[in-house]
């Protein structure tokens, strides 16, 4: 029960709630009047919050508010109002040549901005957030492009990928010459001698000379008579200093015994043209577009 | 909610029977606001400020029409700039990222003027408060201007304080309904003004100002305007001497600024002392000047009794000098029982030493010495600032590229800042490691040195790549320099070329 006569307190001249504990009364300061307001103000702001917006659950789904205000509608609003912004440049950027793109700074940086954000929702994973690339994961900042690195080439990539599901995918396969016993390990051995005189480092002469027929005969038809590779097949340039499963003679063995090939998959069929189209401008300009 | 308004009203009864002197009233005005007598657990005891008449007041009032005109009228000085540049001279252009203030134009990463600027502002108030006290409080602080300004409004609808401590204890009649109305009425345009002023800093105030009402204008330039207005009538209108006593630190922080050779407004003590009701007739000697008429207290906006001296409350208006000086005109006696002072000067004279002001004293010639540096400082930055302006930022993701032939690149985001008015061609050249190439990605066939057309007031931003032959790599980290140029300046930014440094 509460105390029905109110008691209050000599000194301060406030009323007490009437409890004691141990002699001591607790007093009933009353709560400041701007706070008890403004308190008042935020009940009286939330009736009207449920009235006009979507506020209580109901069996079945909940209260809609008379606004009929609904944040889902309004992010699809956004998406499609975004969108059709994006259709405009996006048109220009389909039809527009590499020289008519960077000749327009705003297409440009509209392609850029686009295809930077794509890229790291989708290509990062694999070629890292630079486009660095790692080991086994091509670097699309350098120059060496295994399928061609003008424009249309780097779109083309994106849109069927390399060795993908896609039937006129990238494609090429490197024979896993050691484990399908192709070679000998002694010609593979020496073949390794033949790869790193290509690119100008120190070989063994008569392992280089024991192997020159045999390179005409197995790898030529793909990576040239020099070594040079061939774009139609996807083959790698051998006489250069970039290699995507490494260098040392080790990496080079290893390559030759099991023929390794990476997948990238199809983005014809998961990204829009315009992301397409703006992913290639943003990674023909990481530097080494040609 | 009644029971302060009645007690004063008790008081405003009494002001009639005593007589502090031959023909000088002697007011019940009440300290409220004096830390000795307000309570925080009762309701504001409100303050009738009665109206003075002065060499303060009248510097006061002249402030007041100054500060208020500086304030509504500066948005509508024009400063032209040429074609390509708002013609507004004091301008904060939040869309464009630009402060104008007259010849000066303030780009967002040259925020560090705008802190010059504030340092320069706080050790002005410094050496200000060191001097003289409370001025800034007593004449300059928007809080007080404002105030004085709303009570000056309350007085010429209501009256002078008596008539208001009348009118407030009176019942409601249609008199008292309209009058009332008529206030509040004028204080809320007074703060729409305010707030419609406060907008004209953000956008060209001509312009906004038709739109403003036509009704087209930006929602937030409405929203602003409705806070300020509020900020405005409740702070100037409602809280008053609150804002002072309880909301703002500055009281707190000036009593570490003034010493006791600061001038302030001062009850002098040693004259006053002892006080009390004098007689027709009776003789001043062996008794104090003060016939404790509380005319002081009256006129008093924060409320308080300067005789308690000095303390936290007090704004240093000075309003009670001309109250005293009127009371001690009337009983003939010399003016400046309240007046600019300092306590050491009481100490003296009681002492019977001769009363003298030392304004030069360490703590002022420090304050000076520091305003004068930053504001040398400040001058030199911003007379020789450049209109051109480089900025590099090395790719870090990734720190290098080898290229197929062995050698590496770097890639750099270059912006060029044009801060003229004009369409310039800024000549851009880079210095770096033997045997280097550029190019500038996005730029068909684009080499280094070259000519970059910039719009006027804007910013370009480029990537440069530069590559090194592989056989020119002689440490892992090797000196770039690009440079910017218009013919007449030049800035440069120093860079590194990394790499894993090895020759090949």
């Amino acid at each position: 029960m509460m105390a029905t006569r109110k008691e209050v307190d000599a000194t301060s001249g406030t009323e007490t709630t009437g409890h004691e504990w141990d002699g001591i009364k607790e007093l009933n300061t009353p709560l400041p009047r701007w706070w008890l307001w403004v308190f008042y103000a935020t009940v009286v702001w939330s009736i009207g919050y449920w009235v006009l917006y979507p506020a209580w659950p109901t069996l079945t789904g909940y209260t809609q508010g008379v606004l009929n205000q609904s944040q889902r509608d309004d992010v699809a609003k956004a998406v499609l109002a975004m969108k059709s912004q994006r259709e405009e440049q996006g048109r220009l950027l389909a039809t527009a040549t590499l020289a008519q793109i960077e000749a327009d700074p705003n297409l440009f940086q509209f392609a850029r901005e686009a295809g930077k954000s794509a890229f790291g929702d989708n290509c990062a994973t694999c070629h890292g957030s630079g486009g660095q690339g790692f080991k086994g994961y091509p670097n699309l900042n350098d120059d060496v492009w295994l399928w061609g690195g003008k424009l249309e080439d780097i779109k083309r990539t994106i849109t069927v990928g390399v060795r993908s599901t896609q039937t006129d995918t990238r494609l090429s396969l490197m024979p896993a010459f050691g484990r399908d016993k192709l070679l000998e390990p002694a010609q593979i051995n020496d073949m390794v001698e033949y790869v790193v005189s290509l690119s100008g480092g120190k070989a063994d002469a008569q392992a280089v000379a024991r192997v020159t027929t045999l390179y005409a005969e197995q790898c030529a038809s793909c990576h040239g008579v020099g070594g040079k590779g061939l774009r139609e097949f996807g083959a790698p340039n051998l006489t250069d200093k970039e290699w995507l499963y490494g260098g040392t003679r080790e990496e080079i063995n290893a390559q030759i015994v099991v023929g390794r090939a990476g997948v990238m998959p199809t983005w014809g069929s998961r990204l829009d043209p315009i992301t397409i189209d703006a992913l290639a401008v943003y990674v023909h300009s990481l530097g080494g577009g040609e | 909610m009644d029971a302060p308004i009645v007690a004063t009203v008790k008081a405003a009864a009494a002001e009639t029977q005593a007589l502090a002197a031959d023909g000088v009233q002697r007011v019940d005005a009440r300290a409220t606001n004096s830390a000795a007598t307000r309570s925080d657990y009762v309701a504001r005891v409100p303050i009738y400020p009665k109206l003075v008449h002065g060499r303060w007041r009248l510097l006061k009032w002249i402030g007041m029409a100054l500060m208020l005109a500086l304030y509504y009228g500066l948005p509508w000085i024009r400063w032209d700039r040429g074609p390509n540049a708002p013609d507004q001279a004091v301008l904060v252009d939040l869309a464009r990222e630009r402060f104008y203030f007259f010849w000066i134009e303030i780009w967002p990463q040259e925020v560090y003027y705008i802190t010059g600027l504030l340092i320069l502002a706080s050790l002005g108030l410094f050496l200000v408060t060191s001097l003289f006290g409370r001025v800034w409080c007593g004449y300059a602080c928007p809080q007080t201007v404002w105030t004085d300004l709303y009570i000056m409004v309350e007085r010429l609808i209501e009256g002078d304080r008596n008539e208001r401590i009348r009118l407030d204890k009176s019942p409601w009649t249609l008199d008292k309904f309209g009058k009332k109305s008529a206030k509040h009425l004028v204080w809320l345009l007074i703060a729409a003004a305010t707030g419609g002023a406060w907008i004209f800093y953000f956008h060209d105030a001509p312009s906004l100002a038709a739109s403003l009402f036509t009704g087209t204008a930006d929602g937030t330039a409405y929203l602003f305007l409705g806070i300020l207005t509020f900020t405005t009538y409740s702070l100037a209108g409602h809280m008053r001497e609150q804002v002072c006593t309880y909301m703002c630190p500055w009281p707190r922080i000036q009593a570490a600024l003034i010493d006791s050779e600061t001038l302030m407004v001062t009850y002098r003590s040693d004259r006053g002392e002892p006080r009390g009701p004098h007689k027709k007739g009776q003789p001043w000697e062996g008794r104090g000047h003060c016939i404790d008429c509380n005319q002081c207290v009256a006129a008093c906006p924060m409320g308080i009794d300067i005789r308690d001296g000095e303390q936290l409350e007090c704004i240093n208006c000075a309003l009670c000098i001309d109250a005293c000086n009127a009371v001690m005109k009337r009983v003939s006696l010399p003016a400046g029982l309240i007046s600019y002072d300092t306590p050491q000067n009481i100490e003296r004279r009681k002492k019977g030493e001769r009363a003298h002001f030392t304004l030069v004293r360490p703590r002022v010639v420090l304050y000076a010495a520091v305003l004068l540096a930053v504001a040398a400082l400040m001058l030199f930055g911003l007379s020789t600032r450049a209109t051109i302006d480089l900025n590099v930022l090395r790719d870090r993701n990734p720190t290098y590229v080898e290229l197929s032939d062995g050698s590496v690149r770097n890639a750099y985001t270059v912006k060029v800042m044009n801060r003229a008015a004009t369409t310039r061609d800024l000549h851009l050249a880079i210095e770096g490691p033997r045997g280097f190439s550029t190019k500038i990605i996005g730029v068909v066939d684009a080499k280094l040195p070259a000519e970059i057309t910039v719009e006027p007031d804007r910013m370009r931003t480029l990537r440069i790549l530069l590559t090194v032959p592989g056989a020119n790599l002689a440490t892992a980290s090797m000196p770039v320099t690009f440079k910017v140029s218009d013919g007449s300046e030049t800035r440069t930014n120093a860079t590194v070329f990394l790499s894993d440094g090895g020759a090949r």
